[in-house]
């Protein structure tokens, strides 16, 4: 074998990955059909931040002080003691138009956090479509925090045996509001309406009929969940014309409106494609069921058995062998 | 201005029936209601003592006179003393001490004689529907009576959400078209002092910065001085950090109501509400008494389009104009940077290694260079 | 095997380097116990932002990375054959075990939920989309083929025969399975990269190329560091040169690294992304600093001359070892954006530095004291003529 076929060899496995565009290729992964989720219209929020407090309250996250100066609950931003924030974006110029904008677990239709666990400790539930952690099979690589491409789920670093924590849309073990017919806590507390509960598909309905409005007329907002008979009328905004989530890295179950810009809030501009989808076809094509490897493997053992053997032989003979060598 | 001589100031005082100790406090007092230094409120008390007191108009149109009862029990001045003392009130319905004809002469000799100089104050709205017939005084509809006292004021202030944007009367149908003051008067500024009722202290600093500088105070878009109505109730409300902090009562009676939790969802109008409210709080009564203090959501009375047409419980539209600083901004930034030590560390860990490939380098090149002339050496015996 | 390699057992265990090295090693001991005791967040100054920071960039993929020697060597003396490079094998397959042990102790470590590791073990809890799962599994376990293929030094010191001749036999299925083991999880370090999407900068983003950039920086990493070891074992221990074998693997260098910086380039690009180069930003200077460490050993290596000469094969090595290492620090942490507004700053505490340096440290020091224990290094016969105190080196030769 000459340096040729050494080579090719050496990179077959790497060549083998950039085969990509065979059978294995996998799209983005469906909507399921119950699929719930949020809708958040950053135009009705007021920035009370009841939702931060409800939140604290279920999941039993202790407060969080920025300062020593300033020792109220203030988280700065999402962290494992903060699941649900509310940020406040100020225009560069001017004092109009700034906006409130609510981060949380998007529940990523195709989420990141899922495709990366390597001990499936982050799911993604079938019927709901809530992706949820258990902290009992986490290994703690934080792989789910550097493949979230909305930074969500955190570690708590100063623990000495932390855990990552995420918003789990209120029905992890022990709360499962949404098991028991309630609503997550954040959007039943909203008193603006501005985040409603709801499946994904009624919610992605509701905002655009949102953006079908008409600017300053008066409409209707659901409080609570997209069922709820209560509503509270306001006045019709602009709405940028761009439903966050309905189509980001294969689309969210968290979906968001809003008057400003999304990159000015702070969300990145995703491609539709998911980052999951892409890593897992590259993946599963040099992976798939195993061939490619398996079929490496045989080769690597023929020659290794023969040129080990090869190798032996010449130890009968071990002067020849070092001679060979040892001429500079 | 000439300054005010000891003489003139304990005449002034025992005039008013208060020491001059009282009286300066007085002064102040109103100069601060108005944001103005102390001084001003000195030459406030200096304007209080001339002789000559502006002469005031009060008319009432569709009112419940609860502007002027509010006024009635304000304690510092007291309403007769600024009536008899400070402004010479010489036409009002219901602190006349005339009547009927009377009362009618006197309005009138008053405006002749000091026409173009007296201040215009009008308390109630003015029905126009049908000819304005239904609010008539002395035979002439109150349209007639304001359009008339207007012509030659020098001043005119709507008191009370009535005059100022229609209030109670214009709710709803809006059966007798009332209608408010700058309305009927589209061409004159108008003060506009709305609340039911306004805080007194709003419409006595008005008329005392008028009496003392000939000025009126700087007005928003819909005609109400700023300094009193410049801001929302919810900005310097006392229950705000509840709101930042999303506490709120949910009933009546409730936990949180009784913790004094915010009252926005029981229908709180103040974060869209303009007015001083939170600041002043109510009349002279003390103790946090307005409406948020004692537990009351505010029903928004100095807000157009709000105070008795929106449902007391509706809840507000938050209207806040820059975000507090308590918010996190999108970028918050985070972490730890590197430090001398840490950065010297990366330093010395690089330097370490390429230090010791250096080394060997040289050790390298040397043993290949002894190599090199060993080879040539024997390359030489060897030829020898 | 006997015969080929023998313990430098003439040497002192203790010297001043050793020393050193342990203290550093003990400083990273205390250290770890700190961590263990309050949390990676001690020691650590890792954030919401960034939650890996030097010890699995450094420790885990540069290490392994560094530890490829004995990968590479498997490739070019079992796989094509190239035997004259044989001698080279054993002390770049012991260096290798200790880059991936360590590896894989610092990816226990940083793991903040270690005791649950062995989760990864169970069948019902593996997510096979997981790239992060098969350099686990892959990690574990080539480094107990490492451990396997290594075993043949232990069994000849201590005269174990029978348990040497079934070694023997069977050595050829390790040989290849540690072959593949590091190609498929050397490549998969690099796919790691890919889930996280724009949180890599694009100039480190290439998505599908990852593994194969990930998989020729590895070999040729592994090529370097047999450079790199092997000069540091002639000048240290006063060895003859080795340059006569190494020259061979520069020519490897020299040819993986210029299809790795064709396909890099052409990859850039075809992304649109090359005037990101030229941005003057930190990240764009950064990737400079990466490509002239990548052009220098390119440049020495092109000439025949200055591959015979092994002060050149070493100065191209290190600059090798600098660039790899650079470009694994730009793509997992330079070129890092933690979250859409990027509010995040990290930078390795002092602690953590220490941690790494003592890991560092411990390899350091296991090699230098396995060397002298086992039969690792080639026998060479000039050093010991040149050892003025040496006992006759040949310890008596098993037959």
């Amino acid at each position: 074998m000459d340096r040729r076929n050494f080579l090719k060899l050496a990179s077959a496995g790497a060549v083998i990955a950039t085969s990509s565009g065979n059978a294995q290729a996998r799209g983005n992964l469906e909507v399921p059909d119950e699929a719930v989720g949020m809708l958040f219209d950053a135009t009705r929020c007021i920035g009370c931040r009841a939702c931060v407090v409800a939140c604290k309250d279920i999941n039993g996250m202790p407060p969080e002080q920025s300062t020593p100066e300033e020792p109220w609950d203030l988280a700065m931003d999402l962290s494992a003691d903060t699941l649900n924030i509310i940020k406040a974006y100020e225009p560069p110029q001017g004092d109009d138009g700034f906006e409130f904008i609510k981060r949380n677990c998007m529940h990523c239709v195709d989420a990141g956090c899922v495709s990366v666990c390597p001990v499936t400790a982050m799911k993604k539930d079938p019927k709901t479509g809530i992706v949820s952690h258990d902290p009992d099979a986490c290994i703690g690589c934080r792989y789910c925090v550097a493949a979230c491409p909305y930074n969500i789920p955190k570690y708590e670093y100063d623990e000495a045996m932390g855990q990552i924590q995420k918003c789990q849309l209120c029905n992890q073990k022990g709360v499962e509001r949404i098991d028991n017919g309630e609503l997550p806590g954040c959007a039943e507390v909203c008193p603006t309406g501005a985040n409603i509960y709801g499946k994904r598909s009624d919610l992605l309905e509701e905002a655009k009929r949102r953006m079908a409005l008409k600017p300053g007329d008066k409409y209707v907002y659901k409080l609570g969940s997209i069922d709820s008979p209560y509503g509270q009328e306001g006045e019709v905004p602009n709405y940028q014309d761009h439903i966050y989530g309905e189509k980001e890295g294969g689309g969210t179950q968290v979906l968001m409106l809003a008057g400003n810009r999304f990159e000015d809030l702070g969300m990145p501009d995703i491609p539709e494609l998911s980052y999951a989808a892409v890593s897992e076809t590259v993946q599963h094509s040099i992976y798939s069921n195993f061939l490619a490897p398996a079929t490496v493997l045989g080769g690597l053992l023929y020659m290794a058995r023969r040129n080990i053997k090869g190798s032996q032989d010449e130890e009968q003979d071990p002067n020849q062998d070092k001679s060979g060598e040892d001429r500079s | 201005m000439s300054t005010i001589t000891e003489q003139q100031l304990e005449e002034v005082a025992s005039r008013l029936g208060l020491n001059r100790r009282g009286f300066l406090k007085f002064c102040t007092g109103v100069a601060a209601t108005l944001g103005l230094s102390s001084t001003a409120g000195i030459q406030m008390a200096h304007a209080v003592t001339q002789a000559r007191r502006p002469s005031v108009i009060w008319l009432s149109g569709q009112e419940c006179t609860g502007c002027t009862e509010s006024l009635l029990r304000t304690t510092h001045p007291t309403l007769e003393t600024l009536i008899l003392d400070m402004i010479s009130l010489d036409y009002s319905e219901a602190l006349c001490a005339a009547a009927g004809h009377q009362a009618e002469a006197a309005k009138h000799a008053a405006m002749e004689e000091n026409k173009g100089k007296y201040v215009l104050v009008v308390e109630g709205s003015i029905p126009t529907k049908d000819g304005g017939i239904y609010c008539k005084i002395a035979g002439k509809t109150m349209l007639e009576h304001v359009k008339e006292a207007a012509d030659d004021a020098a001043a005119i202030i709507a008191i009370g959400s009535c005059a100022s944007w229609g209030g109670v009367p214009s709710a709803g149908i809006n059966p007798t078209g009332a209608t408010p003051v700058h309305e009927i008067l589209p061409d004159k500024t108008i003060i506009n002092i709305p609340g039911c009722p306004p805080n007194p202290y709003n419409f006595l600093a008005t008329v005392l910065q008028y009496v003392t500088f000939g000025t009126l105070p700087e007005l928003d878009d819909k005609g109400r001085p700023k300094f009193a109505y410049g801001r929302i109730i919810h900005e310097h409300c006392e229950r705000r950090a509840h709101f930042d902090a999303g506490r709120f009562a949910k009933e009546f009676g409730d936990e949180g109501h009784r913790l004094g939790y915010c009252l926005y969802k029981l229908g709180c109008k103040g974060p869209e509400t303009y007015a001083n409210c939170s600041t002043q709080e109510f009349g002279d009564v003390g103790g946090g008494a307005w409406p948020v203090g004692v537990g009351a959501p505010c029903f928004g009375c100095t807000e157009q389009g709000v105070g008795f047409t929106k449902a007391l419980h509706e809840k507000s539209e938050v209207t806040t104009h820059a975000p507090p600083d308590i918010f996190p901004p999108i970028n918050a930034q985070s972490g730890e940077g590197a430090t001398a030590t840490s950065a010297g560390l990366l330093g010395a860990v690089i330097g370490a290694a390429v230090g010791a490939t250096a080394m060997t380098v040289r050790q390298l090149g040397k043993a290949e260079k002894e190599a090199e002339k060993g080879a040539e050496h024997a390359a030489a015996e060897e030829q020898q | 095997m006997s015969g080929h390699h023998q313990p430098l057992s003439n040497r002192k265990l203790i010297t001043l380097p050793s020393l050193i090295l342990a203290v550093l090693a003990f400083i990273a001991l205390v250290l770890l116990a700190k961590r263990f005791a309050f949390g990676l967040g001690s020691v650590t100054n890792l954030n919401d932002g960034y939650p890996w920071g030097l010890w699995v960039v450094y420790d885990v993929v540069v290490g392994t990375g560094f530890a490829c020697g004995g990968y590479a060597l498997a490739l070019v003396v079992y796989i094509a054959n190239k035997g004259k490079y044989h001698p080279l094998v054993r002390p770049a397959l012991l260096a290798s075990l200790f880059g991936y042990t360590l590896g894989g102790i610092s990816a226990f470590i940083d793991m903040g939920r270690y005791w649950n590791f062995y989760n990864m073990f169970l069948p019902d809890q593996m997510n096979l989309n997981s790239v992060m799962l098969e350099v686990g599994l892959c990690v574990t376990a080539y480094c107990t083929v490492l451990f396997i293929e290594f075993m043949p030094a232990v069994a000849e010191h201590y005269k174990m025969q029978k348990l040497k001749a079934i070694l023997e036999k069977v050595l050829f299925v390790f040989i290849a399975i540690g072959v593949l083991l590091p190609t498929m999880h050397q490549s998969s370090l690099g796919s790691l990269l890919i889930a996280m999407g724009y949180k890599v900068d694009p100039l480190w983003q290439s998505l599908q190329l990852q593994p194969l950039f990930a998989i020729l920086t590895a070999i040729t990493l592994g090529f370097s560091i047999v450079i790199f070891e092997a000069s540091f074992v002639t000048v240290g221990f006063k060895r003859s040169s080795e340059t006569h074998i190494l020259k061979g693997l520069g020519k490897m260098i020299q040819v993986m690294l210029s299809v790795y910086l064709v396909i890099r380039f052409g990859d850039l690009a075809m992304r649109g992304v090359l005037p990101n180069i030229f941005d003057g930003s930190f990240r764009s200077f950064m990737f400079m600093v990466e490509t002239v460490l990548f052009v220098v050993p390119l440049v020495i290596l092109s000439s025949p001359q200055r591959r015979n000469r092994g002060s050149m094969l070493l100065i191209a090595a290190v600059s090798m070892l600098f660039a790899g290492a650079l470009y694994r620090f730009n793509a997992f942490l330079i070129g890092w954006t933690p979250d859409a507004s990027n509010s995040f700053v990290y930078f390795p505490s002092t602690e953590e530095f220490l941690v790494s340096i003592g890991i560092i440290a411990m390899e350091i020091l296991g090699y230098l004291i396995i060397v002298k224990w086992l039969p690792i290094l080639p026998v060479d016969h000039a050093a010991d003529h040149a050892e003025p105190h040496g006992k006759p080196a040949s310890q008596p030769e098993q037959a």
